[in-house]
């Protein structure tokens, strides 16, 4: 029952999006983020989006799987909106007077902006990073990217080993945390309990067992590793070297340049602005 | 043959700051050297500390008194660890706590990365390590999509990919289906007749029956030591220390007792109906 949980949210696929170097796309992703938080006018705003757009349709992959992504944050969209609406005063006439509920006309635009920029958000940073990226090259890339970071002694390739282990082990945990429920089951152990405390409690014979075989798996693999003469990253070498090509070159390039069109978006006068 | 791992008057103890008492050490006083090129086998029940031995082998575990030597490195000298580890490989049981990466070639690739091999030469070593264990076709997989079976034959890949001299497979083959243990011994011939030191532990009988020496540990100490037909000769003495001879030796140690002038130590069925059709002919005969 818990094998069917996706891992990550990668999509293999042969697009440019997914030959790009990890470092590359994670860089262009932050710059993303800042351009979104730039801008502040709808003709900015509307360029992002449209860029997240066809971004997606340059991956690949499906609008509606897309679109899936976005549910889990309707709660949030919906929440900002509200708040935005109805709690945005200005010195102009409220649009809207009904009872205590005011509406101005700065609420709805803020209200709008924030939603342009929530889902340009989430399809912009998903296609760009998570979608297209596996999560080894993603580590990669975090790894070389930091790599600055280890002269302050910031524990640069234990943390990217971590992860990779983490990874590595998701898969096997949640197989073994199946055969525990069994086993459990088995024994009479019931999991469809009411209330939050029984519940905890009633995951505490699969929690414990999970545990222990856990640490008895990072003690084996840490004896594995040694025989395979691991330490650390000291002289250690790659098969793999991450190198940026022509593609990652065009691609800083073209972000560089719609972050100049974004600033010079923002110049525009309309009167949709904040 | 010449000799590869010297073991001089070596003892183990997992507590030694505790009081010494000689009775207490998982492994006695134990002397032994192992050829280069030779395929040695080692056997005894839960608790003979044959797992013990085979972390001295190569400087996991240092003797708390006594000596061992790899090649003619010393495994107490922490300069030389890595050394030894690279020409002492060594295979666990359970597959899944010994594979690192998420996918097939960047496991295989490990040691190499760790060892500071250059990334062309890695890339040599993963794709032979892979070839020689069949394992191409898979290189891309995430290791949760393997049997069992190839699963370990990958954690023998990346072990390869060291270039080691010598490979230790501790119960490597214990946790696997009948499928997945003859994938994996078929690997384990193939290296050995691509001339490397195999040392085998493992409690399957049939698996030592194909070795060159066989040597039986009980209780920290070494109780026999030679030729399977040597060691599986003596059924009483193996079934005195809750040990098993294969099928085939126990059938024929029992016609023998009821009678039936057959030799002893015989380690095949192919042996067997060779020496019955002897006794047959010779029964015509008379």
């Amino acid at each position: 029952m818990l094998k069917d949980i996706t891992l990550g949210q990668y999509f293999s696929g042969n697009s440019i999006l997914h030959k790009l170097d990890p470092r590359a796309k994670i860089i262009l992703v932050l710059l993303y983020v800042v351009m979104i938080f730039i801008a502040d006018n709808l003709f900015s705003l509307m360029a992002l989006l449209l860029t997240a757009l066809i971004l997606v349709a340059v991956s690949g992959i499906s609008y509606k799987i897309v679109l899936k992504s976005l549910k889990p944050i309707m709660i949030l969209i919906v929440f900002t909106t509200i708040i935005n609406l109805f709690f945005t005063t200005s010195d102009d006439a409220p649009l809207v007077h009904w009872g205590i509920i005011k509406i101005y006309r700065v609420g709805i635009i803020n209200a709008v902006f924030m939603i342009i920029r929530i889902v340009s958000l989430i399809i912009g940073t998903s296609v760009l990073l998570t979608y297209t990226t596996s999560p080894i090259s993603l580590t990669d890339g975090i790894e070389r990217l930091l790599k600055p970071l280890k002269k302050i002694r910031v524990p640069v390739h234990e943390f990217a080993m971590m992860m990779t282990i983490a990874l590595r082990f998701i898969p096997t945990l949640l197989e073994e945390t199946d055969k525990i429920i069994s086993a459990q089951k088995a024994r009479g152990a019931g999991f469809d309990s009411k209330g939050l405390i029984n519940k905890a409690k009633a995951f505490l014979p699969i929690l414990i067992p999970l545990f222990i075989s856990a640490f008895r798996r990072a003690d084996e693999l840490a004896t594995a590793m040694e025989c395979r003469c691991y330490r650390g990253d000291e002289g250690r070498t790659r098969m793999k070297v991450l190198k940026y090509s022509a593609k990652d070159i065009i691609a800083f390039f073209a972000g560089i340049l719609f972050l100049a069109g974004v600033i010079l978006l923002n110049t525009i006068n309309t009167s949709l602005s904040i | 043959m010449s000799e590869f791992i010297r073991i001089e008057n070596v003892s183990f103890d997992y507590s030694p700051e505790e009081i010494e008492d000689p009775h207490d050490d998982v492994i006695k006083n134990i002397s032994l050297t192992i050829e280069k090129g030779s395929f040695v086998t080692v056997i005894g029940h839960n608790g003979s500390g044959k797992s013990t031995f085979a972390k001295l082998l190569n400087g996991i575990l240092v003797p708390t008194s006594g000596k061992i030597f790899v090649d003619g490195m010393d495994t107490s000298d922490e300069n030389l660890i890595f050394d030894i580890r690279r020409r002492v490989g060594m295979v666990f049981q359970n597959p899944d706590n010994q594979i690192v990466a998420t996918t097939v070639e960047e496991d295989v690739a490990f040691a190499p990365e760790n060892l500071g091999v250059e990334p062309s030469e890695i890339r040599k070593r993963v794709d032979e390590a892979l070839e020689s264990v069949n394992m191409t076709e898979y290189k891309e997989h995430s290791p949760s999509q393997l049997s069992g079976g190839q699963k370990q034959r990958v954690a023998i890949a990346g072990i390869i990919a060291m270039q080691p001299e010598c490979i230790i497979f501790d119960e490597s083959t214990a946790m696997l289906d009948p499928k997945g243990r003859r994938e994996v011994l078929d690997a384990i011939d193939r290296l050995k007749e691509n001339g490397m030191t195999v040392v085998l532990i493992t409690h399957y009988m049939n698996e030592a029956a194909n070795a060159d020496r066989v040597i039986v540990m009980n209780d920290g100490k070494i109780e026999m030591d030679g030729t399977p037909r040597e060691v599986f000769s003596n059924v009483e003495k193996l079934r005195s220390i809750e040990l098993d001879v294969p099928q085939i030796t126990d059938l024929c140690h029992r016609l023998k007792k009821a009678g039936i002038n057959i030799p002893e130590g015989i380690l095949t069925e192919d042996e067997a109906i060779d020496a019955i059709k002897k006794l047959a002919r010779r029964g015509k005969s008379i």
